[in-house]
């Protein structure tokens, strides 16, 4: 490990005068020098991707048994039904991952983005229906009342959010997916300033009906066009606000995605988040690093689909042959794991880069880009491995076919992410 | 009142382990708290919080990795925990029930244990015996396989589960020295937050080569092989030929 340390010292000074030219968030080299000295440091740099330090070895352990142990049977019920069940969130909220990155003081585990990430992962190999609540709530909106919160608004919410309070990231709307800047909802400031009324209609807002708090994207001066849009706090039991009904989806079924109107929602100026105008900057930043926990979604599903395709190949015999054990079929499931390895080591490199302050956004693009397309690929050829007993509910694998999809969409659809990857190459080589 | 709770690192439950040179292959295996352990912590856990005990002390015998099985009992709930490292391997290849009892005992006597719970067996050697040598050598009573515990911190009843049936002790006055069984309690399960609250408790740590105690096994290992592979069944004609096999081949029939 002494060996190792000197030698990082010397790649990180290199590389971190690119770091100030790359459009993203700029760390100082001071805090990046403090965050060396940190805990966590040594699994980080001195050792492979696959290897995570003892705290996060044993929250994903713990994830991985509450999932596999009391979320498992529940699953097929939760799909069918469309639900979320209750004890499945406060299971969520008891094991603490919901307040995973809140600090201790206020009631979280303080933990590491890449343990969040793990227990995303985890959670997604049993149900990514719960892993998007999680993930929305922890990468999200904690997150960014973590960055940009006052010390009132952390005071008053971070507790809350991680003992018992879910949370809804409100951004799209029906005209305004990709182009989210295009939003309509407007935050019109009272003649004194003392409110704000927020009003208009967000479309695809995931645990709305469970959500206690919404972190809602309005614009409060559209005559600055995006330069307008502000993030406001807003408590999901405050007038004007109506939950629509959940839509009918392909799939993440128990997760409900609903329409959230706001009609005259007065908000206390003292709830938005970070400053006015700049809200802008906010959901691109948050969602820059929210997509790093869709890719360790989707590496969940991935990996879920062979934990379920491995052990029935290897059981299934025709032709008095294991299946398993043909060539052709072991050439593609060695595909896949190869692909899935590669995207675990992506999505891992990108926590890292991330925890150390190093640009990130472009791999965090790649990263949502290549595991949900493998998770794509590991379930389709999941069901074809299973055979005719893969199209059927007995199994789970057709629940992760469905699931997966949305993979490609939410959080920056795959075009947006290759849009992002081409600028910043170009950036590089200018 | 005081409780001691063994906590022993053992290869995972679910791996499947191999056998290599005359011995169990351990490295790069899965290792984790012995699950009889962790019904023992939730016990000891559960009469804190029913307020009979006042301190719950984990205690393990391990190598420094064994550091994260301590964790795990801090993370249920025990307060403070003692590592006695060593580098022998605890599956009973090196070091072995007697010595571990031993050390046990210097333990208790130090800290005045009112209680000791133990597992009743460690899932990698399935020896059974460190519970009742230690009663022994502390001259203590014990009660092994408990499936329920009983008591006010003076006395206590233990049901405890035997082949025939259950049976049921009263221990008059503690100490005692109890191991637990499978159907004893649910663990819970260690919660994030816990987890890292546990990272601030207090671990005492000291070297079993410096407690003036004799480490070297008492028994010698001769050979360790993995059981013969399950062979293939057969299908039987009529009742007839299930009764002639039984007899005549299996041998487990007059």
């Amino acid at each position: 490990k002494q060996q190792t340390k000197p030698f990082f010292l010397m790649i990180v000074a290199a590389v971190s005068r690119n770091a100030v030219a790359t459009f993203c968030r700029s760390y100082s080299i001071r805090q990046l020098s403090s965050m060396m000295t940190s805990e966590g440091w040594d699994g980080i740099v001195s050792g492979p991707l696959t290897a995570f330090s003892e705290d996060e070895q044993m929250t994903r352990d713990a994830a991985k048994q509450w999932a596999q142990d009391k979320l498992k049977p529940l699953v097929r019920k939760m799909d069918d039904e469309c639900k979320l069940l209750p004890e499945v969130i406060e299971g969520l909220f008891q094991h603490g991952f919901m307040g995973m990155e809140i600090e201790e003081e206020y009631g979280g585990s303080g933990l590491n983005f890449t343990s969040a990430c793990l227990v995303i992962e985890e959670i997604s190999r049993v149900d990514p229906s719960v892993a998007i609540l999680a993930d929305i709530h922890n990468t999200l909106t904690n997150n960014a009342i973590r960055f940009w919160g006052s010390s009132t608004q952390k005071d008053r919410w971070l507790p809350r959010l991680a003992k018992d309070t879910v949370s809804s990231f409100a951004l799209s709307e029906a005209n305004s997916g990709s182009d989210a800047f295009a939003m309509k909802t407007t935050a019109t400031p009272s003649k004194d300033g003392s409110y704000y009324l927020l009003n208009g209609s967000k479309l695809w807002i995931s645990n709305a009906p469970e959500a206690g708090v919404f972190l809602v994207f309005a614009n409060a001066n559209p005559e600055k066009a995006y330069k307008g849009i502000t993030s406001f706090l807003v408590d999901s039991n405050s007038e004007g606000i109506t939950i629509g009904k959940p839509e009918k989806k392909l799939g993440l079924r128990a997760s409900a995605t609903c329409p959230v109107i706001f009609d005259n929602v007065k908000v206390d100026p003292e709830n938005i988040l970070g400053d006015i105008g700049e809200g802008y900057k906010y959901c691109i930043n948050i969602l820059n690093e929210g997509r790093i926990g869709i890719a360790a979604q989707q590496i969940g599903i991935a990996k879920g689909c062979l934990d379920i395709a491995m052990p029935y190949m290897m059981d299934r015999t025709q032709f008095g042959t294991a299946i398993a054990d043909f060539q052709g079929m072991q050439h593609q499931y060695a595909q896949l794991a190869t692909e899935i390895h590669a995207a675990e080591l992506m999505t891992y490199n990108a926590c890292r880069l991330k925890e150390c302050g190093l640009p990130f956004i472009k791999q965090a693009s790649m990263v949502k880009l290549y595991s949900s397309q493998v998770a794509e690929r590991a379930a389709s050829k999941t069901i074809e491995w299973l055979g005719g007993i893969g199209f059927t509910q007995d199994l789970l694998a057709e629940k992760f076919y469905r699931d997966c999809k949305v993979g490609s969409i939410y959080e920056g659809t795959s075009n947006i992410q290759l849009q992002t990857i081409a600028k910043l190459m170009q950036k590089e080589y200018r | 009142m005081k409780i001691l709770v063994g906590v022993k690192r053992v290869v995972d439950y679910a791996v499947k382990v191999r056998v290599q040179n005359n011995t169990v292959d351990l490295k790069n295996i899965k290792m984790s708290l012995n699950p009889f352990c962790e019904i023992a912590i939730e016990e000891a856990v559960r009469l804190k919080e029913q307020k009979v005990a006042d301190e719950v002390v984990a205690m393990t015998i391990g190598p420094k990795q064994a550091t994260e099985t301590l964790r795990t009992a801090l993370a249920m709930g025990a307060d403070r925990a003692i590592h006695i490292t060593t580098d022998l391997r605890t599956d009973y290849m090196e070091l072995q029930p007697f010595a571990v009892s031993q050390i046990f005992q210097k333990i208790v006597e130090e800290e005045n244990s009112d209680l000791v719970l133990l597992g009743k067996q460690g899932i990698d050697s399935d020896c059974g015996q460190t519970g009742p040598m230690l009663a022994g050598l502390l001259g203590w009573p014990q009660v092994t396989f408990a499936a329920n515990i009983e008591t006010d911190g003076k006395s206590m009843t233990v049901e405890r589960e035997t082949d025939s049936g259950t049976e049921t002790i009263k221990i008059s006055q503690l100490p005692a020295v109890v191991t637990c069984d499978l159907r004893l309690n649910e663990p819970r399960y260690a919660t994030l937050p816990n987890i890292m609250k546990a990272k601030k408790k207090k671990v005492d740590t000291r070297a079993a080569e410096d407690m003036g105690i004799d480490l070297a096994p008492r028994n010698q290992v001769l050979e360790v092989y993995e059981p013969p592979p399950r062979k293939e069944g057969i299908m039987v004609e009529n009742m007839d030929e299930l009764i002639d096999k039984l007899k005549n081949e299996a041998g487990v029939i007059a």
